[in-house]
């Protein structure tokens, strides 16, 4: 009897969430898409630029120059954050804007943010990672599995 | 006195006789911008934090209120107050600046409606002559607790709403001047299994439908009764679901009666996807914009529908689906 009302329950909201789902404007998957390209290609192109000027006009090679490329990419992102212009750029630029490394300056300079209300230590110390955190650990983590099992690998002969 | 399952009818019929609109700066480039009472240029307002912003809000909302009713804070016996944040901070502490006997309510954005309906039902049984009502959002204070740091730059789907940062007012009386609350429907908690909060719209519509059917089955009226139909902050997708919903059910609202306070707050070209929302959107629309229409006789008869989304940033984390209620209170010159 139960059974039977859950199973009328879950018909109805079945039925009305493709009532709503119909009415409801959808994400603008392919304009996303091309936003996307554009904003990241914009992004990873500002990026080359700044690493050929560190290979011409200071003492680096192209394995050198990534390191002070990706700290001048993370300090852009972070002004444009605290000036209040990246969530902007965001909203146009979709995941072209969140997936270079300076999306991931983003979230920690946008947590930080958030929560200096809460003081320096519990606030933006105990705040700063939350968006990023998950990222680290599983990072972290996937490429300590993907190490194991290339020692594995190597270890038994192949590679 | 109880009519029908759900509504209140109340006898004495309880007067707003003082009522106020405080707004933030995206309100003031909106299109009601000439009905609040103050606007502010900055989100902060002086203030240390988002939350201290917020209550201050409210404090000037419930001081230009009490001052807009010609009393003084002495003279109010009850304060009923509710908003968003957690442990509903900005009513609690600004309950502590009035002093002013208080109760704390929760009924997210549909808080306002709720407290209204309380103060008039204590008014109307005589447990008190004059009671203020107050709610307020602030839009990063609302995001920093229920979505992404404000700064966050995470797409966000069109049928994303924007909270509105404000404060709404009223000081409900035995006697006086002013509009009138003659009745009041109590929502049911209605969940109709969506769990995207930035689609709280669709999520909410369903409620927003369940209480205007009770409304109109308890009280024995049509839709023609009234001069104005508007819901709290379903937005552009939830208003079309919902009017659409009333349709398919019997309840065909004309287009031009049925309104919704989140589309009205903002114009065409603000950014704010789908809409308003928030609690400060139904507040500020009635306490200012309405009320202020229904003072220089364009409206008679008004219902105000507000929408709640009863879920938390735990909730959602813990994949729950969001509950929603509605509650509809009718107000007439």
């Amino acid at each position: 009897m139960l059974n039977n009302k859950q199973q009328d329950k879950a018909a109805i909201q079945k039925q009305y969430q493709d009532f709503a789902s119909a009415r409801e404007p959808k994400r603008p998957i392919a304009l996303n898409c091309i936003r996307a390209f554009i904003g990241g290609g914009i992004i990873c192109t500002i990026g080359q630029g700044i690493q050929w000027f560190f290979i011409n006009y200071f003492n680096f090679d192209e394995k050198t120059a990534g390191d002070p490329t990706v700290a001048v990419l993370i300090m852009i992102s972070v002004l444009l954050t605290s000036l209040g212009v990246y969530d902007h750029i965001a909203q146009w630029a979709g995941a072209g804007s969140a997936v270079p490394v300076t999306g991931f300056a983003n979230t920690i300079a946008s947590a930080s943010l958030d929560n200096k209300s809460e003081g320096f230590v519990l606030g933006v110390g105990g705040n700063m990672f939350k968006i990023a955190g998950p990222v680290i650990v599983f990072g972290v983590f996937s490429a300590f599995i993907v190490a194991i099992i290339k020692v594995i690998i190597t270890s038994i002969g192949g590679m | 006195m109880l009519q029908g399952n759900q509504t209140w009818v109340f006898k004495s019929k309880p007067v707003i006789i003082g009522s106020s609109a405080i707004g933030g700066p995206f309100e003031a480039q909106g299109n009601l911008a000439e009905d609040f009472d103050i606007l502010h240029s900055d989100i902060w307002l002086g203030q240390d934090s988002y939350e201290q912003a917020e209550q201050k809000i409210l404090e000037e909302a419930c001081e230009t209120a009490i001052k807009k009713a010609g009393l003084q804070k002495e003279d109010i016996q009850f304060f009923l107050s509710g908003d968003l944040i957690n442990q509903i901070m900005p009513s609690s502490f600004t309950a502590r600046n009035l002093a002013i006997p208080y109760l704390g309510i929760y009924g997210a954005c549909s808080s306002s409606m709720e407290g209204i309906s309380l103060a008039s039902l204590m008014i109307d049984s005589g447990f008190a002559q004059r009671a203020l009502v107050g709610t307020s959002s602030h839009n990063a204070a609302c995001e920093k607790q229920y979505r992404y740091p404000t700064e966050y730059g995470a797409q966000k789907p069109p049928t994303a709403q924007w909270t509105v940062t404000g404060a709404g007012a009223a000081v409900v009386a035995k006697e006086g001047q002013g509009p009138r609350i003659v009745a009041s429907t109590v929502g049911r908690v209605i969940d109709m299994g969506l769990s995207d909060p930035f689609n709280m719209g669709a999520a909410m519509a369903p409620a927003a439908v369940d209480t205007i059917e009770a409304h109109f089955r308890d009280l024995n009226l049509t839709p023609a009764y009234y001069d104005l139909i508007a819901t709290g902050d379903l937005g552009r997708v939830g208003h079309r679901i919902a009017a659409d919903l009333l349709a398919q059910h019997g309840l065909a609202i004309p287009k031009e009666k049925l309104t919704d306070c989140g589309i009205l707050m903002y114009k065409e070209n603000q950014p704010v996807f789908a809409g308003g929302s928030g609690c400060a959107c139904i507040a500020t629309t009635t306490f200012g914009h309405f009320l202020n229409r229904m003072q220089k006789g364009e409206l008679q008869r008004i219902l105000v529908i507000a929408t709640g989304a009863l879920l938390s940033p735990m909730s959602y984390q813990q994949k729950e689906t969001i509950p929603c209620i509605a509650y509809a209170v009718s107000i007439e010159m």
